[in-house]
């Protein structure tokens, strides 16, 4: 395609898709480069919210009509299937949806905390082993925690805290990704004009942090809280491995335990998929009231000029 | 032999991956749950429905042991992670545990031998189911729970509608398949899955196949033997001809073609009815039930696909509890009635099997009542079988292997020595020694 441009000398910019066709150049092809990648794109959020879809209508589907029924063909089920899930053993689900929201919330707000604190510290003061730490943990972005579930396990039995709350909680405030997060964003948002100024007005360290840094760093603890909050809200191996106490379980290891009752006993479907949709619903909300604080990001970096 | 079942090398190997058992090694202090003068309290990981309301019968009768349970979802995971537990020494006091998955347990010291507190049940079970439970030792490892011995299913109508009648031996099944596709091109008698490998298995043990065995201090596979050969061949041939079809089980289409009659017959355990009943409900009354073809006629064997038992972990601090439990859940006429009833499962004992709760066809079989009556004949014909320390390994080479030849309809034959060197291969590199 690259072939058909006309050389440089021609002109300094190719118009944007779109716009002022009919000039030399003529507007086959700027549509014909446009094309393409929304053709990928559409493609791609098919992709992406075809399952989502799939969910949705198999979700009011009944037992009987989830696999006779056309696919995308709407049930006529779905009272009937979420009344099914809350009687299920007692309710039990709504009991993982609270530990899903416990979890999935102190978790992200503790490890925002944490991330906002060691961000600040690594990216403001200047000490001695500044870059060893920020490597450190940012090698430990690289590392899966899939593969630190089992020793994270071992350590909290030895605490005598394995099938604990605490045992979910604790190997999740700490996210080297959010301190990198932290770190980068603390960088970028906040003057080091502006701390100066404080230290001057005689503001002491941690006042300079809570009333001047963490307002700035808004937006990205905000993106940190987002992160943290649906990365804890999918995990699940290290609670499938840290708990054996199924009125402790996470969303996602309930619902595997729907799934797989042995072999002489049929896989819920249709209550592990309601089970599922209902799931989605506390992260959409999330999403759409953490939205507008996103916003701010276009007036964080007003202060400089 | 018992020092070769508790080969420590096996241990570290199987389920812990990386850096755990360097921290185990520290781990020895984990048993701090000492015997307090109180009644007793026991956790109970299991996964059948309704085991909970199992438990609280018992709880009733026996207000000085206390049972909780801890539902968890079946499968290889639950071994990795009931094996993890262990390691830290934070096991349940009570497993339930898949017959296969019970030599992977007892080399990783996870089970307790039980043999003097339940040795007297042994004459509640059959041999062939029993012995599961033994490991060809003197030592109990579990007390046998549920078992599936195998049945061929099949539409009954349909059969009438294209005239073809129930196969007594394999070679009729054979035959059965090709008239069928002759008559009705687009259905297919049934289907070869390749994604439960417990089918396969349960077929060559009908066979006559024994996977695993010791050999001295040796372990023996025998995956790739004359009897699984002529089973794979079998399959494979059918499959290559087109005679039945290769698409896997349990997955919608399966379903639909279930439903809608496209397959009309199924090899199946006793629990199919429970799996027809949402793979197939349009289905209901149209199913029929009758022994496994024989590969010799006049003979009578079937093999066993499924089943779990209950076990006592080494790191119960009261074990003898664990194991009057485990016998009264697996033994007492209360108890079996409820597990049928509540968990839905087809109980071992063999009382139990002709019992009041199985007296009564299921419900999708109403039109075979003596369904049950039937099924206990046929569970009695179950044949031996016995299973190795690295089932998991050798099934995951089953689903790897067969999977591509199922598709590709090219015979099954270089996929079975593919299954047994890939297990023979995990048996060594895990530290046992194989015999050749």
């Amino acid at each position: 395609m690259t072939t058909l441009a006309a050389p440089p000398s021609a002109r300094k910019r190719p118009p944007a898709a779109g716009t002022t066709p009919g000039t030399a150049q003529g507007p086959p092809r700027p549509r014909r480069t446009a094309l393409l990648p929304t053709a990928v794109l559409a493609l791609g959020a098919l992709y992406c919210l075809l399952p989502v879809a799939w969910v949705l209508v198999a979700s009011t589907k009944s037992g009987t009509e989830l696999f006779s029924t056309f696919s995308f063909l709407p049930g006529t089920g779905f009272t009937g299937n979420v009344t099914d899930l809350s009687a299920h053993r007692d309710g039990v689900y709504w009991q993982w949806m609270a530990n899903s929201l416990l979890y999935a919330g102190l978790g992200a707000v503790l490890s925002t905390a944490v991330s906002a604190c060691a961000g600040y510290a690594l990216a403001m003061y200047r000490f001695r082993g500044r870059e060893t730490v920020f490597h450190v943990i940012l090698a430990g972005v690289l590392v899966p925690p899939v593969i630190l579930a089992i020793p994270q396990y071992l350590l909290m039995a030895e605490a005598g805290m394995a099938d604990t709350r605490l045992s979910v909680l604790l190997p999740l405030i700490l996210s080297p990704y959010g301190v990198y997060l932290g770190r980068i964003y603390a960088r970028a948002a906040i003057p080091a004009e502006l701390i100066e100024a404080g230290r001057m007005d005689g503001a002491g360290e941690g006042r300079i942090f809570l009333r001047i840094a963490v307002p700035m760093m808004a937006p990205g603890l905000v993106t940190i809280f987002l992160f943290q909050f649906v990365a804890i809200w999918n995990n699940f191996l290290l609670p499938y491995i840290m708990l054996g106490d199924d009125t402790k379980f996470p969303m996602t290891v309930g619902l595997f335990t729907l799934l797989a009752q042995g072999s002489n006993t049929p896989a819920l479907y249709t209550l592990v998929i309601t089970g599922a949709l209902l799931a989605i619903a506390p992260l959409i909300a999330l999403f759409l009231v953490i939205q507008r604080f996103w916003s701010l990001d276009l007036l964080s970096g007003a202060v400089k000029s | 032999m018992s020092h070769l079942l508790h080969r420590r090398l096996a241990a570290t190997a199987t389920a812990v991956a990386l850096g755990a058992s360097a921290l185990t090694a520290c781990g020895s202090s984990g048993g701090d749950r000492a015997a307090d003068s109180g009644p007793v309290s026991l956790t109970y990981w299991a996964w059948a429905p309704g085991m909970d309301k199992v438990a609280d019968l018992w709880n009733k009768k026996n207000p000085d042991i206390k049972v909780t349970v801890r539902k968890q979802a079946s499968g290889d995971d639950l071994v990795t992670k009931i094996i993890t537990a262990a390691k830290a020494h934070q096991a349940p006091d009570l497993v339930q545990a898949e017959y296969q998955a019970l030599p992977t347990l007892v080399t990783n010291d996870v089970l307790a031998d039980i043999s003097g507190e339940v040795g007297d049940a042994k004459g509640k079970f059959a041999p062939g189911v029993w012995q599961q439970t033994t490991l060809g030792t003197d030592a109990v490892y579990a007390v046998p729970q549920d078992s599936g011995p195998m049945m061929f299913y099949y539409r009954a109508d349909l059969f009438t509608q294209y005239g073809l009648t129930v196969p007594t031996t394999w070679d009729e099944f054979a035959r059965t398949a090709r008239a069928l596709k002759k008559k009705a091109p687009d259905k297919a008698l049934t289907t070869f899955s390749s994604n439960d490998a417990g089918l396969f298995a349960g077929l060559a043990q009908q066979a006559g196949a024994r996977w695993w065995a010791i050999d001295g201090e040796k372990w023996k596979v025998a995956i790739d033997d004359p009897a699984t050969r002529k089973v794979a061949d079998f399959w494979g041939g059918l499959v290559a001809e087109g005679a039945v079809d290769n698409q896997p089980m349990y997955t919608p289409a399966w379903n639909k073609a279930l439903n809608t009659g496209k397959q009309i017959a199924w090899v199946s355990a006793v629990w199919a009815p429970g799996t027809l009943t949402t793979a197939a409900p349009d289905t209901k009354g149209k199913w029929a039930m009758a022994p496994l073809p024989q590969w010799t006629k006049g003979q009578n064997a079937t093999g066993s696909w499924g089943g779990s038992s209950t076990a006592v972990t080494n790191d119960s601090d009261h074990k003898a509890a664990a194991a009057t439990f485990a016998t009264w859940l697996n033994t007492d006429p209360e108890a079996l009635n409820a597990l049928v009833r509540e968990g839905g499962i087809y109980p071992a004992a063999t009382t139990a099997q002709t019992g009041d709760a199985l007296a009564k066809a299921p419900d999708f079989f109403a039109n075979q009542p003596d369904f049950y009556t039937r099924a206990a004949e046929i569970a009695k014909t179950t044949a031996p079988s016995s299973w190795g320390p690295n089932v998991n390994v050798a099934y995951a080479a089953f689903k790897d292997r067969f999977g591509a030849a199922a598709k590709a309809r090219s015979g099954f034959g270089a996929a079975l020595t593919g299954m047994q060197d890939a297990t023979v291969a995990d048996l060594k590199k895990q530290g046992f020694e194989v015999a050749p």
